[in-house]
C-alpha cells in the first residue's frame, strides 16, 4: 500500500477520534460509535470501524468480526444494523434477536481497505485476551498499524496489563501510535505533550530495528526538541543495525564457509594424501545432492511416515554412493595416472564432463526440488539477526564431519596409514602398508565426503547437473589457502575465505567482492605458495 | 645436449597450413556452381580453427615446453579479443541502433554520456591490434612476475590460473566495467573499411589468420631451436636442478609465458573478427582447459601437435554439435581420459613413438610410489 494514502487515512482516523473526543466533552452526549457503519462510503466504513473498535463499545468485537465475515447487514434507510447468523439476524447495537424485513436491508460491502482496518481492529481485541501469548501478538500487530486511533485502547490495555513481556511492547506500541499522530509544530504546545513525546522517541529508539527506524524517519513538523530526540534516537539506530548488520553478514560468512568447508574436506583429503588434482569432485558432490533426492522420492513412495527424516538417510546413502564412486575411479583411472599430476587433472575433468552429462541424460538438464523438512525450514530471530535453521544445521553438520573425519584419521589404523604415506610414500610402502589400498580407500573416504556435500548444498542451493561446477574453483582456492597438510588449515581456509566473501560483498558488491577475494588469494599465494598450513617433513619438495 | 627432434616439421606444417588456406580462399572465390567451390561457411570456419591454433599454440608453448599447465590461457585469448572488438565497435560509427557517433549501443543504452578514458585511441586499427598484444603481454608479465618469482608451481599455478581467468570472466560479466557486460560486443560491420560479412574479406581474413599461425609457428621454432629452447627443456624436467647450476629458472619462465600470452592475444583478436561476437563467456575457466586437451590429443611438446590437435578437436566439435549435439560432452570427456590414458604424447606421438621416448622422459611403468612430487610435468 501506498505510503501517502495511509497516512492520509490515519490523519483522517485521527481527526475522527478527535472530533468525537471534542463531541463528547462539548456536549456529553457520547455520540453512536457504530453510525459510520450503516454509510455507504468504504471511506466512512473503514473510518468508523477504527473509531468504534478504539471506542471500548461492549458489542464492538461481534460487529466488526461480523462486518469481516461479510455477515453485517445496514438498513436501506436509517441507521439501524443487523448480523445475520444463519438464517436469523440480532441487532448489531444490542444483540437482541431482530426480524428485518430482508427487501429493507443490505450487506454492508467490504473492501480491501475495510478488511485492513477490520483486521487491525480485530488485533486490538486480542489485547484483553486471557492469553498474554494473544496479546503479545496484538501489541505487535498494533505496533506494526502504530494507528493513533488506537491510543485510548493502548492505554486501557497498558492500565491492566500485569505481564513485563506484554508491557514493554505495548509502551513502544503506544510510543509509535502517539508519534504517527500530526505533527504539531505550528503550535506552542504543552510542555508536557512535547516531553511525551520525546519520551516516545526514546522508546522507540530502545526498541530499534528498521521498523521504528521508518517511524522515526517520517516523523516531520515536530517540536525542535523532539525533532533532535528524532536526529539522537535514529543515528543510534543506524550504528545498531549496521552492528547487526555486521554480524548478519558473519553469519553468512560462516555459513558460506561451512558449505565451502564440506566441498574442501574431501578435496584436502586427496590432493593431500595422493597428490591428486580431482577436477570431478564437484560433479561426485553433485551426485550426493541427486542421491538425496532420490533417497526422499523412493521413502515418500514406500514410507511416508518417514519422509521428514529422509534427509537423515540420505546422509550414510550419499556417502556410500559416493564412496563407491570414488573407490571407482580411483581404481579405474586414476591409478593409471600417479606421478602425473597434471594430466590426473585433465583426466579428472573429463570424467565430470561425462558425469555431468551423464547425470543430465538421467535427470534431465532442469533443476530438481529436493525438500527441505519442515524441522530444518523457517528461521530464529535473536535481535536483528536472522538465523536461517538449514543454514545453522549446515554448520553443526560441517562441524560433526569435520570431527568424524579427523577422527578417522587420528584414531583407525586407515587413518594412521593415511598419515603415514602422505608424509612419505615410499618409506610408508616399504614398512608394509599397502599403499594401494589406502589410495582406494583415500579416495572413497574423500569422495564419500563430497557426497556428505552435497547432500548439505541440496538444503539451500538448486540442484542441477551444473551444481558442482560452482563449487569447485572455490573449493580449491581454499585448499590452496588453507595448505593441504591437515584438516585445520581446511578449516581456517574455508572460514577466511567464506566470512571475507561476505563482509566484502555488501561493500563492493557480489561480484567485485568477489573478485577481490580471488586477487588476494593469488596475492597470498604468492607469500606463502603452500598455503597457511603448509605440510612439513622430508617427503615434501621445497 | 643433442637437437630438439620435435621442430623440423614445424616448417612443413607452417607451409601446409598456408597452402591449404591459400586454396581454400581461391577455392571460395571460384562461382558457386563450380564443384569444387569452397563454401563461404566453410571458409570462416576453417578461419575460426586457425585462431584456436594460435591458442593452442601458446598453451603448448608454456604446457609442453616449460611444463607450466595453464588452466587459464583463455583470458589471455578473450582479452587479445575484446580489444580487437572495441576496435570493431568505434567502427562501426552511427550505424548503430542509437546512430551515436560517440559511444557504442551498450554505452548509450547503459545512459552513459561520454566514452571511458580507456576506450580512447581504439578508433585506431594498429592502436587496437597493439593492444591486443599489450594487454594480455602486460597482464601475462605481472603475473607470471609475482608466481614465478615465489616459485609456485605445479597444480597450485593450475589453480590459479584457473582463478585468474575466473576473477576476469566475473569481472566482464559487470556491466559497469564498460566492455558491454553480459552481451560483450557484437553486431560489427566492417574492419579498415572491408565489409564484414562479404566472402572475399572472409577469404582475406583466412589467409591472414594462416599467415599469423605459420609466423608464429617459426618464431616459436626459432625461439625454441636455440640455447633458450634447451633451457626451457631442463625448467621443465628438472627446475631445481637448473636452478642449482646457475641458470633463473623464472627469468625463462617469465619470458616464454609472455610470449605465450602474446600469441593467445594474437589468437583472441582475429578470433573475434572472425566470429563476429566476444562476451565473456570466453573467459569460462571450460574454454581454458578444453585449449590445453586439444594440444594434448595434437600433442605435448611439439609445435606442429597444438596446431593439428586444435583444428581436429574442434572440426570434431562442429561435426558432433551438429550430428548428435547430447553426445558432445560425452565424447570430449573420453577425449581427456583416453589420451592422458594411452596417448600422452599425443597424434604426433604415435607418427615418432620410438624417439619421443627420450624427449621429455617416459613416464616410468605406474605405480602409486611415483606420486612422491617432483618438479611437476
Amino acid at each position: 500500500m501506498p505510503d501517502i494514502p495511509a497516512w492520509l487515512r490515519r490523519v483522517a482516523a485521527g481527526l475522527v477520534v478527535a472530533c468525537c473526543l471534542l463531541g463528547a466533552s462539548a456536549s456529553a452526549q457520547v455520540p453512536d460509535p457504530f453510525a459510520g457503519l450503516s454509510q455507504t462510503s468504504f471511506n466512512a466504513v473503514a473510518a468508523s470501524v477504527t473509531t468504534l473498535a478504539a471506542s471500548g463499545a461492549p458489542r464492538a468485537q461481534a460487529v466488526i468480526t461480523a462486518l469481516g465475515e461479510r455477515r453485517l447487514y445496514a438498513a436501506r434507510t436509517g441507521d439501524a444494523l443487523y448480523i445475520r447468523n444463519g438464517s436469523d439476524y440480532v441487532d448489531a447495537r444490542s444483540g437482541a434477536p431482530a426480524r428485518p424485513d430482508p427487501d429493507t436491508i443490505r450487506s454492508v460491502r467490504v473492501n480491501n481497505r475495510i478488511r485492513e482496518a477490520v483486521a487491525g481492529a480485530l488485533a486490538l481485541f486480542g489485547l484483553t485476551s486471557s492469553d498474554p501469548a494473544i496479546r503479545l501478538r496484538s501489541a505487535d500487530a498494533a505496533y506494526d498499524s502504530h494507528d493513533p486511533a488506537a491510543l485510548p485502547v493502548l492505554d486501557r490495555a497498558l492500565a491492566h496489563e500485569a505481564d513485563a513481556g506484554v508491557v514493554h511492547r505495548l509502551r513502544e506500541a503506544r510510543a509509535a501510535a502517539l508519534l504517527s499522530a500530526p505533527g504539531q509544530a505550528g503550535k506552542p504546545g504543552d510542555a508536557g505533550a512535547v516531553q511525551e513525546r520525546i519520551d516516545a522517541v526514546r522508546i522507540l529508539a530502545a526498541s530499534g530495528g528498521l521498523p521504528a527506524r521508518a517511524i522515526l524517519a517520517g516523523l516531520h513538523d515536530q517540536p525542535a526538541a523532539v525533532q533532535a530526540a528524532v536526529a539522537q534516537a535514529l543515528s543510534s539506530i543506524d550504528l545498531r543495525l549496521r552492528l547487526w548488520s555486521v554480524a548478519q553478514d558473519l553469519f553468512y560468512g560462516l555459513s558460506l564457509g561451512s558449505v565451502l568447508l564440506l566441498a574442501a574436506m574431501g578435496l584436502a583429503i586427496t590432493f593431500g594424501v595422493m597428490g591428486v588434482i580431482n577436477m570431478a569432485h564437484g560433479e561426485v558432490m553433485m551426485i550426493g545432492a541427486y542421491t538425496t533426492w532420490m533417497v526422499q522420492q523412493a521413502v515418500a513412495a514406500a514410507m511416508p511416515a518417514l519422509a521428514p527424516v529422509s534427509i537423515l538417510l540420505a546422509i550414510p546413502a550419499a556417502f556410500l554412493v559416493c564412496g563407491a564412486i570414488g573407490v571407482a575411479i580411483e581404481r579405474g583411472l586414476i591409478r593409471f595416472l600417479y606421478g602425473r599430476p597434471l594430466e590426473t587433472l585433465l583426466a579428472t575433468w573429463g570424467l565430470s564432463l561425462v558425469l555431468q552429462q551423464a547425470i543430465r541424460s538421467l535427470f534431465g538438464p532442469t533443476n530438481i526440488s529436493v525438500v527441505t523438512p519442515g524441522w530444518l525450514s523457517g528461521s530464529l530471530h535473536w535481535g536483528g539477526l536472522v538465523i536461517t535453521l538449514n543454514r545453522l544445521a549446515i554448520m553443526i553438520f560441517a562441524v560433526l564431519v569435520m570431527g568424524a573425519l579427523s577422527l578417522v584419521l587420528r584414531r583407525t589404523s586407515l587413518g594412521l596409514e593415511m598419515r603415514a604415506v602422505t608424509q612419505n610414500r615410499r618409506m610408508a610402502a616399504l614398512m608394509g602398508i599397502r599403499t594401494p589400498r589406502v589410495d582406494a580407500l583415500t579416495f572413497g573416504l574423500g569422495s564419500g565426503v563430497a557426497g556428505l556435500a552435497g547432500v548439505a548444498i541440496s538444503q539451500i542451493d538448486n540442484v542441477s547437473p551444473n551444481l558442482g561446477q560452482g563449487y569447485i574453483i572455490d573449493s580449491f582456492m581454499v585448499v590452496v589457502f588453507g595448505g593441504v597438510g591437515n584438516l585445520w588449515g581446511t578449516l581456517a581456509g574455508a572460514t577466511t575465505l567464506g566470512i571475507a566473501n561476505k563482509i566484502l560483498e555488501p561493500v563492493a558488491g557480489a561480484v567485485l567482492g568477489k573478485i577481490v577475494v580471488l586477487v588476494l588469494l593469488i596475492l597470498f599465494i604468492q607469500r606463502r605458495p603452500r598455503g597457511m598450513f603448509p605440510l612439513k617433513g622430508r617427503g615434501v619438495e621445497s | 645436449m643433442r637437437l630438439p627432434a620435435y621442430l623440423p616439421g614445424t616448417v612443413v606444417t607452417a607451409a601446409i597450413v598456408v597452402a591449404g588456406a591459400l586454396l581454400m580462399a581461391l577455392l571460395n572465390l571460384l562461382p558457386a556452381s563450380f564443384p569444387l567451390h569452397v563454401p563461404d561457411f566453410a571458409v570462416s570456419l576453417t578461419a575460426k580453427y586457425l585462431s584456436y591454433a594460435l591458442l593452442a599454440l601458446a598453451v603448448d608453448l608454456v604446457w609442453g615446453f616449460a611444463g607450466i599447465l595453464t588452466l587459464g590461457h583463455a583470458a589471455f585469448f578473450a582479452l587479445g579479443g575484446y580489444a580487437m572488438g572495441m576496435y570493431l565497435m568505434r567502427e562501426i560509427g552511427t550505424r548503430g541502433v542509437y546512430a551515436n557517433a560517440d559511444l557504442p549501443d551498450f554505452m548509450v543504452f547503459l545512459s552513459w554520456t561520454h566514452l571511458p578514458w580507456y576506450w580512447y585511441g581504439f578508433s585506431f586499427f594498429p592502436f587496437a591490434l597493439l593492444m591486443a598484444l599489450l594487454v594480455p603481454g602486460a597482464l601475462a608479465a605481472g603475473f607470471g612476475a609475482l608466481t614465478f618469482r615465489s616459485r609456485v608451481s605445479g597444480v597450485y599455478l593450475s589453480i590459479i590460473t584457473q582463478a585468474l581467468t575466473y576473477a576476469l570472466m566475473l569481472a566482464f560479466f559487470r556491466n559497469d566495467m564498460g566492455f558491454g557486460g553480459n552481451n560483450g560486443l557484437t553486431d560489427f560491420k566492417d574492419i579498415l573499411g572491408a565489409d564484414l560479412h562479404a566472402p572475399l574479406t572472409h577469404a582475406v581474413l583466412l589467409l591472414v589468420t594462416a599467415l599469423s599461425v605459420a609466423g608464429a609457428l617459426l618464431l616459436t621454432r626459432a625461439v625454441l631451436a636455440g640455447r633458450f629452447g634447451r633451457l626451457l627443456t631442463a625448467v621443465r624436467d628438472a627446475e631445481n636442478r637448473t636452478r642449482f647450476l646457475g641458470y633463473r629458472p623464472e627469468h625463462a619462465k617469465l619470458l616464454v609465458w609472455v610470449l605465450s600470452a602474446l600469441i593467445a592475444g594474437l589468437g583472441g583478436a582475429l578470433y573475434v573478427i572472425q566470429v563476429g561476437i566476444i562476451n565473456p563467456g570466453e573467459f569460462a575457466p571450460g574454454n581454458s582447459i578444453e585449449a590445453v586437451i586439444w594440444v594434448a590429443v595434437g600433442g605435448r611438446g611439439t609445435l606442429s601437435g597444438a596446431v593439428l590437435g586444435a583444428v581436429l578437436v574442434n572440426l570434431g566439435k562442429t561435426l558432433f554439435t551438429g550430428l548428435l549435439p547430447e553426445l558432445w560432452l560425452y565424447a570430449l570427456g573420453a577425449l581427456f581420459i583416453l589420451t592422458t590414458l594411452f596417448l600422452p604424447r599425443g597424434l604426433m606421438g604415435l607418427r615418432r613413438a620410438p624417439e619421443a621416448a627420450a624427449i621429455a622422459g617416459e613416464p616410468a611403468p605406474v605405480t602409486p610410489e611415483m606420486a612422491v612430487p617432483e618438479d611437476a610435468s
